[in-house]
């Protein structure tokens, strides 16, 4: 069974454990989602969940989203019916927000159905989805770690400069794949295998141990982690 | 909004009543630690210098003269580990932060005593 679910990044915090120890949390505002559709082989091609999260103002919505999670009694679908041909079953909920689809068997689910974060019981590990802080056009040191070139010894004006790119002679161009500066961050970022506080069901939060990737208020895709430990 | 979900979060671990002392006041400290197996408190005495942070993050920071050698230890407030700060004496002092006691040796580091109110 597919294990995850959509949220919202709130912010970061900290929080005392009975012994004392103050551990880093993020809190992520987890749920409700609702099950808006669900992937089969028979169909797709592969087994998935798609759950929706947050919902969206209907004057926002374009039409394929509205129709997407409730019927619109369209003058097509109408004649559908009158033909004889099934519709697919929709949420019937409000349009949502942020869409995704969770990967696994979707044993367990139906479309409308309410998912909350009441399904992670007993997990201790998650993987967190964000899209990370974007950075712009960054230099070699903060994109891949290099280390740059001395203050001083005679070091002219390249103090954060990448060093050389390549050969010489033979083969006279840079290969490629050299690492460089360039656009950095704002991309899909996994934290694997984060382990989890405590979850607050009443108000569907949830503490995950240390940063997750993304801004407060990103939105993020959780999931039930596949290491072993 | 968030500022609302990150209090909830807090709440747990927030002391009920945080104990109470102001800049300028010598206090006790009553830590609790653990040696092996066996607990026992531990006091740090000394003058409050500073505060900071807020709700489960906030912090405090007690200076003494240990030995002829300035020590400065910094609590979490909210730490179940601290058992309660009692407070020995009142300062009087005009501001937040009193980190000219640093720079102050022997009997200039005293601070005028706050009677009464």
């Amino acid at each position: 069974m597919a294990k995850g679910i959509l949220g919202q990044k709130v912010g970061m915090t900290q929080v005392f454990q009975e012994d004392g120890t103050a551990v880093p949390v993020t809190v992520i505002m987890a749920g409700p989602c609702h099950v808006l559709q669900i992937r089969t082989l028979e169909t797709d091609g592969y087994e998935a969940v798609q759950l929706g999260f947050l919902d969206k103002p209907r004057r926002l919505a374009i039409r394929s989203e509205r129709g997407h999670v409730a019927g619109l009694g369209s003058k097509r679908s109408k004649k559908r019916v009158t033909a004889g041909v099934e519709l697919p079953k929709r949420a019937d909920c409000e349009p949502k927000r942020f869409i995704r689809e969770i990967r696994g068997s979707a044993e367990g689910f139906q479309v409308g159905q309410e998912v909350t974060l009441a399904m992670f019981d007993g997990v201790a590990r998650v993987d967190v989805i964000g899209t990370s802080k974007g950075s712009g056009f960054t230099g070699a040191m903060k994109r891949h770690n290099f280390s740059g070139q001395r203050a001083t010894h005679g070091v002219k004006k390249v103090h954060r400069h990448p060093g050389g790119t390549g050969c010489s002679a033979f083969p006279s161009r840079t290969m490629k794949g050299r690492r460089m500066a360039g656009q950095y961050g704002s991309e899909r970022v996994t934290s694997r295998n984060v382990k989890v506080v405590r979850f607050d069901l009443a108000s569907n939060l949830l503490l995950i141990h240390g940063a997750v990737p993304g801004p407060n208020g990103g939105y993020v895709i959780i999931h039930e982690s596949n290491m072993l430990r | 909004m968030n500022h609302d979900l990150i209090r909830l979060v807090e709440q747990s671990s927030l002391k009920a009543s945080p104990p109470e002392f102001e800049i300028g006041d010598t206090v006790d400290v009553h830590t609790r630690i653990l040696e092996g197996d066996k607990e026992r408190i531990q006091i740090f005495s000394g003058v409050v210098i500073a505060r900071s942070g807020a709700g489960t993050r906030e912090m405090f920071v007690v200076r003494r003269i240990v030995a002829g050698e300035g020590v400065e230890r910094k609590f979490p407030l909210h730490s179940p580990r601290i058992e309660k700060v009692e407070v020995k004496r009142k300062g009087v002092v005009r501001r937040a932060k009193l980190y000219f006691l640093r720079d102050r040796i022997g009997k200039a580091v005293r601070l005028k005593e706050r009677r009464g109110k």
